[in-house]
């Protein structure tokens, strides 16, 4: 038996949630305003996930191009992500939504481009 | 002199919006004057996800949310001239534009939409002591270097105020591999949405400190630290309460200010509360035939609402560009009732209300459990409950357009938010 507190992000009431965690579940929430904090504790406390967004670099320019994961990923691996993203290296031309890193860290979840640029740019 | 029907002054979100709708609405001939090489305004800089909920459903980056608007300006075939600045429009609407590739240009608009945005508020107008060294720069500047110019401004970071940009800032010097001591904020509470306080600083233990100031700036050629020390109910500092933080890199995120020179060239009447212009129900100004929309008229929160705010720029400036006809000064004044502040629209027409009317407004404390009521010469008309209020987060209340044939000839719509 463990227990937590965080802050819920369902509104701008921010309620403090006191969590109890045994056998990796959520055994009780206390503190909730409303419904949604309780499912908002299930997830933060068991499973909680992020999306990452942040730069890599192009070949031959100094301006980055900006990524995201295509889905969020858990939260003890946003720093190992990070890491895999600045170790990338794109070549123009690139879309939205072309494919920078996959698979990022084993997560199953892409990295993607989340801005263009061409061949011309610079 | 080149005549045209509608000018649009700034590519943001707002000035594409715009520019969209009101060729949607069947103008044939505007322009768009951007002043930076590319479109997007503060966007392309912001990362992040979190914008486009409301309009795509769906939680883009700054820059995605952009392109769907640039794709579809370029399809309409609406041309736009970056790389250009607008440095004068006068109340007879003739817009004066320079560029490197064309020159001085003039323009005789039949109406225009003004879309400049906003800037950001600046240490001199907070007034810390001490010298004048590098390191100290505000949230977005920093911004615009790390994520479109890619390059640190700092390695150890403190953040002045708790708004927005300054909490995404410091998860993203945080990515970037900075070390971010603290963020101080003076007021009780954050300006910020909670999640970005949880997801930026809490998920790194980046410490926010309420209640707090920055009292002294330490470094002759480059910040060397900072003094922040705790204040009192009149903001004022606690003596004894000083505490230094060694770092290289101070970040302001203290607020936005319309950027609304031009307005004031045109002889554009500005409210005091939005430091905007003041604009009726269409988003009309003070001078008929100038349209204003987006953080040059309010400073909002959200992207979304930018959007749809300017689409209704857009489609009245077209209407007016149209007819030109004089339209009847409207006569219902709004006024910020108790616990309100800065509602825009400032007055409406009851006799021509075209859309419904949405109120837009910021509390002037956190209330709970609060109600927001408006009436329309003592009648009560709406009332809305909210579990929360806080002045980080606008707004809105919707009048359906119907409303209005009841209340012609009336004089004043109030707005109040209570306990
Ligand atoms: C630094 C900063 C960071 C922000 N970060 C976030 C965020 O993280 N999340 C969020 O939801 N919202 C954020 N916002 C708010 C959000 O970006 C705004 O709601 C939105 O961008 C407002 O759109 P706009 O078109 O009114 O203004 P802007 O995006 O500021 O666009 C105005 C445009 O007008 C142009 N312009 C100004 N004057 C002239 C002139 N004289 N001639 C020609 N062009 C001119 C400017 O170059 C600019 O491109 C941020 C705002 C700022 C200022
Ligand atoms: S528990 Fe409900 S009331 Fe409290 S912050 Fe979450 S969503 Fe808001």
């Amino acid at each position: 038996m463990s227990a937590q507190t965080i802050t819920c992000i369902g509104c701008p009431m921010g309620c403090r949630l006191r969590v109890l965690i045994a056998g990796g579940q959520v055994a009780s929430v206390d503190g909730a305003g409303c419904g949604r904090g309780a499912v908002y504790a299930r997830q933060e406390c068991v499973c909680p996930t992020r999306m990452v967004t942040s730069l890599v670099r192009v070949q031959g320019r100094h301006a980055p191009l900006s990524v995201k994961t295509a889905r969020p990923v858990p939260k003890e691996k946003i720093f190992a992500c990070l890491q895999s993203i600045r170790a990338a290296r794109v070549t123009p031309p690139v879309r939205i939504g072309d494919v920078i890193v996959a698979d990022v860290c084993g997560t199953g979840v892409d990295v993607v481009a989340t801005m263009a640029c061409t061949e011309g740019d610079s | 002199m080149t005549d045209i029907d509608i000018v649009i002054i700034g590519g943001g979100p707002a000035g594409l919006a715009a520019a969209v709708a009101a060729r949607e609405a069947g103008c044939d001939r505007l322009l768009l004057f951007e002043r930076d090489e590319v479109l997007g305004g503060i966007l392309p800089q912001c990362i992040h996800t979190g914008f486009g909920l409301h309009v795509f459903q769906e939680e883009l980056t700054g820059p995605e949310y952009a392109q769907r608007f640039i794709d579809r300006v370029h399809a309409l075939e609406i041309p736009v001239q970056c790389g250009t600045t607008v440095l004068d429009v006068t109340r007879d609407r003739v817009v004066t534009a320079v560029s490197p590739m064309c020159g001085l240009r003039q323009f005789r608009a039949k109406a225009i939409v003004l879309a400049m945005g906003c800037r950001e508020r600046t240490r001199g107008a907070l007034m810390i002591p001490g010298w004048r060294p590098a390191g100290v720069y505000t949230a977005g500047l920093a911004q615009r270097w790390v994520n479109r110019e890619g390059w640190m401004p700092g390695r150890r970071v403190v953040i002045l105020g708790s708004g927005d940009i300054g909490l995404i800032m410091a998860r993203r010097m945080m990515f970037e591999g900075a070390k971010v001591l603290a963020c101080v904020e003076l007021m009780p509470y954050s300006s910020g949405l909670t999640r970005n306080v949880v997801q930026c600083l809490d998920d790194y233990d980046i410490p926010l400190m309420l209640s707090h100031t920055v009292t002294d700036i330490h470094g002759r050629e480059r910040v060397e630290g900072v003094t922040v020390a705790q204040v009192d109910a009149q903001r004022m500092p606690v003596p004894g309460t000083e505490q230094r933080f060694d770092c290289d890199t101070l970040l302001l995120s203290v607020g936005l200010i319309p950027e609304n020179e031009l307005s004031k060239a045109a002889g554009v009447e500005l409210a005091e509360a939005t430091a905007g212009p003041v604009v009726d129900e269409s988003l009309q100004t003070s001078v008929s035939g100038i349209f204003a929309c987006g953080n040059v008229l309010h400073v909002h929160d959200l992207v979304d609402e930018v959007t749809r705010e300017s689409a209704q720029a857009g489609r009245a400036a077209a209407a007016f560009a149209r007819s030109a006809a004089g339209l009847p000064p409207p006569a219902l004044r709004v006024r910020d009732g108790a616990g309100v502040r800065g509602v825009v629209p400032q007055a409406i027409c009851a006799e021509r209300v075209a859309e419904d009317v949405s109120l837009m407004f910021r509390p002037t404390a956190v209330f709970k459990d609060a109600t927001a009521a408006v009436k329309i010469d003592r009648v009560e008309v709406a009332r809305q409950r909210f579990r929360i209020l806080t002045p980080g987060e606008m707004v809105k209340l919707t009048l359906p357009k119907g409303l209005f044939a009841r209340f012609k000839g009336a004089c004043e719509l109030t707005v109040e938010v209570t306990e």
